[in-house]
């Protein structure tokens, strides 16, 4: 058993995996990866599952050192990571011999980056899952919903890979004002009809108030017209909008049910492509519908198994 | 009663069964849920009821949209509501006192009756729970006596005591861990509404029945409860 020890971290670095699943009518909220894609990249990289438990560490502060030689991997943003000063880039595994530090500095593309150990990090799983809840209590390296602090040790006992990089034709690009698609919701008609036109055709701009629970998107004001609605399920990717207009898209660790009307949900895909925006930039909206986006998410998922 | 099967995200369907909220949808809700959980059964990644609504969260790597939509449609094929004890009924012990339920006053003056009265309107019904949600294990109740029904407050407590017992417009709920709220509070239990240990994790469970009973100080004490008042936290 290998183990890592945190010099340093922030409150936005953290133990995640896929989140909890069949506990959501508690009241729990699902948690797990804001990128799920570049969480199961790095994963792939060791030959782990998918949703083995990686380190979440957003826009960078976090620092590990080796007590022992070690393989990990690391997917999704470019945080100026470095081995004992020496650049590292993402979307590959990577030896740490013992004493190393690898240290994550500042966002250079992208917002979250995924580091992965062999076999997954070892952590307590509350409710089926490691997944860091700070506000619920759950997850993370005391069971208790707390982000990584110095001094936390984390193990892992996985065997080590042959190192590798991620084919560069599978490397998702962080490219600026980034295509979102949206599933069509229900209430989609109740907004009218310059809102619906606004939304889909004019940019919107991340707002700083964003979370793992939410990310606010500042463009046009968005007017609903429908009847005010009875609180219900709230799906990840959810785009709800409050009575101030300026939608809200609603990530891993939102509250399970909530009543603001919506216009739709981000795919999976679009997901994993805004947890890698920062404040400031620029997104734009399109409408697809659940079927031709389901085929569409089945053959990237082939796509991705299929690669050994 | 008229279901409908509207699109939620890429893998979510919504069931929504009713318009408005009521007591009376919960047999309903109930008998829908067991249906659906049958038959989705491994495909089921989340159910989530919510007063009107059953959010169906399923696998979408091995069922298409349509295929959910059928299964949707069997489940509720000759759907009869459940009998009235097919949830479980609790009884919540509440120490009702000012100083952990700093708006029982208020309350009162709304209802122009006295505290005592406001605490036998409380706890003389049996509450149906809609729905979980704003936190693990925290109930939404109802529905509440009109003469107590009172908006949820201007600005919302940084901090409200686990445990607290609340109302907003005509539900009723108590906090399984301290957290912000905007609830008008009344009392305090010494339940523990979420405990990870548990088997179902929650005491209350979507339309399972409540009835609050009113315990002295001492009782609560006794119960494990913590008495700091409410206003030591704000």
């Amino acid at each position: 058993m290998s183990h890592l020890l945190i010099q340093a971290s922030t409150p936005l670095c953290l133990l995640q995996d896929a989140g909890r699943f069949g506990v959501r009518h508690l009241g729990v909220t699902q948690g797990g990866a804001a990128d799920w894609l570049s969480m199961a990249w790095a994963n792939w990289l060791l030959g782990n599952s998918p949703d083995a438990a990686v380190i979440e560490v957003t826009l960078g502060g976090l620092s590990v050192v080796a007590k022992a030689d070690c393989s990990l991997a690391l997917a999704g943003a470019d945080l100026a990571a470095t081995i004992d000063g020496q650049p590292l880039k993402p979307w590959r595994s990577f030896a740490l011999k013992q004493g190393q530090t690898l240290a994550f500095t500042r966002p250079l593309s992208g917002a979250r980056a995924y580091l992965a150990a062999p076999a997954g990090f070892v952590a307590p799983q509350v409710l089926g899952s490691c997944a860091t809840v700070a506000r619920e209590q759950l997850g993370g390296p005391d069971g208790f919903g707390r982000g990584l602090v110095a001094g936390d040790e984390l193990r892992y006992h996985g065997i080590v890979q042959a190192l590798r990089d991620i084919p560069r034709e599978h490397v998702p690009v962080f490219a600026a004002n980034p295509r979102l698609d949206v599933i069509l919701g229900a209430q989609i008609g109740d907004f009218t009809g310059q809102s619906t036109f606004d939304a889909f055709n004019l940019p919107w701009t991340l707002d700083s108030r964003a979370d793992r629970m939410g990310i606010r998107l500042l463009g046009p004001e968005l007017v609903y017209q429908g009847a005010p609605m009875i609180s219900e399920g709230i799906p990840l990717g959810a785009i709800q909008v409050p009575p101030d207009g300026q939608p809200i898209v609603l990530l891993n660790d939102r509250q399970t049910i909530g009543g603001y009307p919506r216009l739709g949900a981000l795919t999976p895909l679009a997901m994993a492509r805004l947890a890698q925006s920062l404040p400031g930039e620029a997104v734009r909206m399109v409408p697809v519908m659940q079927e031709m986006a389901h085929e569409q998410h089945l053959r990237y998922m082939k796509r991705f198994v299929c690669l050994k | 009663m008229k279901p409908r099967i509207e699109v939620v995200a890429i893998d979510c369907l919504m069931l929504r069964l009713f318009d408005e909220i009521a007591e009376s949808n919960m047999p309903w809700m109930l008998a829908a849920s067991e249906r659906l959980r049958a038959s989705f059964a491994g495909q089921l990644i989340d159910l989530v009821p919510s007063y009107t609504t059953l959010m169906v969260h399923y696998d979408g790597l091995v069922l298409s949209p349509a295929q959910a939509r059928e299964l949707i449609a069997e489940a509720l094929t000759d759907l009869r509501p459940g009998t009235r004890n097919s949830g479980q009924c609790h009884v919540l012990p509440v120490w009702y006192d000012l100083s952990v339920g700093p708006e029982l006053s208020l309350l009162a003056t709304r209802a122009g009756c006295s505290v005592s009265e406001v605490i036998r309107r409380h706890s003389e019904h049996e509450y149906q729970v809609f729905a979980l949600g704003f936190a693990p294990g925290f109930a939404f109740m109802g529905l509440v006596e009109e003469s107590l029904a009172a908006p949820r407050l201007n600005t919302p407590r940084k901090r409200v005591a686990s445990g607290s017992v609340g109302i907003a417009e005509r539900q009723t709920a108590a906090y399984p861990a301290q957290s912000p709220g905007g609830w008008n509070l009344i009392g305090r239990t010494p339940s523990a509404l979420f405990d990870r240990e548990r088997e179902g994790y929650s005491l209350m469970q979507p339309g399972d029945t409540v009835r609050f009973a009113p315990i002295t100080h001492a009782e609560f004490i006794r119960l494990g409860g913590d008495d700091t008042p409410q206003e030591a936290l704000a």
